[in-house]
């Protein structure tokens, strides 16, 4: 039985496929009525600062593990069609504009790591991707992931994470068309800039469905291997917040009336480095304290897009300059985000 | 002999693949030359567009995340 079960991604591909997604959902409906349960079980006044705060640890704990695990897999079967080799192709001679938009798109579903980020925008611009196009796509990467979006989604619900989808788009395509407009290439590092120009070829991509679900696992693995922690500390933190710091304590200094509260967020939010698994739990305590929506999720794109380590490996390929007007850029759409959100919602 | 290079800038997932190809070799009782190339110049040279990647006797086999056990025993 266990050999047939292990082997079922195998034989019967799609069969497994189902079951999985079945499974997942019935796990995912049955876990606010279990929190409660459990809840119910420990000796804790109900309505208590404590029984908020557990109430909330236990359920958003294994509710954004279990949104996490499913949408890193469905993502790493999603990722095997799009290896970075595939989408300099996609990108290659495509004109500013369109090639913006492409780029940005690209940036949600091709695997991104700030690592790479070196070789990778080496790969673009031999290839003659623009310069524009290939910030767009290098600004879209870390910001618009799947962890974000799908732990937005699990806490805030689709209209939010479609919010947060569509701006994070919008910033890496006008950037990317700034950067593009700004003509910057005399500020790539000279051996950069000489490199040999080459032509962007793909191999025959070979893998079958059983493959792209062994993908799947080993991002699981790889992913949720690495994030599971951050994310207990951030519902950690979160329900600490949830329970114990009395509501509207945030709207002061984080709500709608403090003007100087964008700008603060995101000079907070450069030097911080996190991942969207560990920020999005505490943006999640921010808000229900009535901190302003515009000015959380500017407070969390400087976190997730500007990173002091990326730059830091990004500095071997740019000249000063060109670093500086990247960082500008895009700081600057992070706070038109912000002042937007705070304007209409 | 087989000489073998890891390309990587010096993250996590480097040294994991460096460790691996340690132990693989050690177990099936191969003799390699294990290299590590973290000059961005050199790397990007090999023409890989994410790292970690890995370099068989001048062959480029792998680009971009930890490559399993299977893999490397199959360079091996």
């Amino acid at each position: 039985m266990t050999i047939a079960t292990l082997q079922l991604p195998h034989r019967k591909p799609h069969a497994f496929l189902l079951i999985a997604a079945v499974l997942w959902f019935a796990l995912y409906m049955v876990l606010e009525p279990l929190s409660h349960l459990l809840v119910g079980t420990l000796p804790v006044e109900p309505g208590s600062h404590l029984y908020d705060a557990l109430q909330f640890f236990l359920y958003d704990t294994p509710k954004v593990l279990l949104l996490l695990t499913g949408v890193v897999m469905v993502m790493g079967m999603i990722n095997s069609y799009f290896t970075p080799e595939r989408t300099r192709v996609l990108l290659s001679g495509r004109h500013e504009g369109v090639g913006n938009v492409m780029a940005a798109m690209l940036g949600i579903v091709t695997p991104f790591c700030s690592c790479s980020a070196v070789p990778l925008f080496i790969g673009f611009v031999q290839a003659g991707v623009p310069l524009g196009v290939t910030f767009s796509f290098l600004i879209s990467a870390p910001m618009v992931n799947e962890i974000a979006l799908a732990l937005l989604f699990g806490l805030f619900g689709w209209k939010i994470a479609a919010l947060y989808l569509g701006l994070g788009l919008s910033i890496a395509i006008v950037a990317g068309f700034v950067i593009g407009k700004l003509k910057m290439e005399q500020h790539l590092e000279d051996w950069v800039r000489d490199m040999e120009r080459v032509q962007a070829t793909v191999g025959a991509d070979e893998l079958t469905l059983p493959d792209r679900i062994e993908a799947g696992f080993a991002s699981v693995r790889e992913i949720v291997g690495k994030v599971w922690l951050y994310v207990l500390a951030g519902i950690a933190i979160g329900a600490g917040i949830h329970g114990y710091v009395p509501q509207d304590f945030m709207a002061s200094f984080m709500g709608k009336e403090a003007w100087w509260a964008v700008p603060a967020s995101v000079l907070i939010g450069v030097p911080m480095y996190t991942n969207a698994a560990g920020i999005i739990p505490i943006v999640e305590a921010l808000l229900t304290k009535g901190a302003a929506l515009g000015t959380v999720l500017a407070f969390m794109m400087s976190v997730i897009a500007l990173s002091l380590p990326e730059m830091v490996i990004l500095r071997k390929v740019l000249k000063p300059r060109l670093i500086a007007t990247f960082i500008g850029v895009v700081t600057l759409g992070i706070m038109l985000v912000g002042y937007v959100f705070n304007a209409v919602v | 002999m087989k000489n073998i290079k890891v390309l990587g800038s010096g993250c996590a997932n480097c040294k994991t693949t460096m460790k691996l190809i340690e132990e693989a070799a050690k177990e099936k009782g191969v003799e390699i030359q294990l290299e590590k190339v973290e000059e961005m110049q050199d790397i990007v040279a090999y023409g890989i567009m994410s790292t970690p990647g890995v370099v068989v006797d001048g062959k480029v086999v792998h680009a971009g995340g930890v490559p399993s056990r299977d893999k490397i025993a199959g360079w091996l």
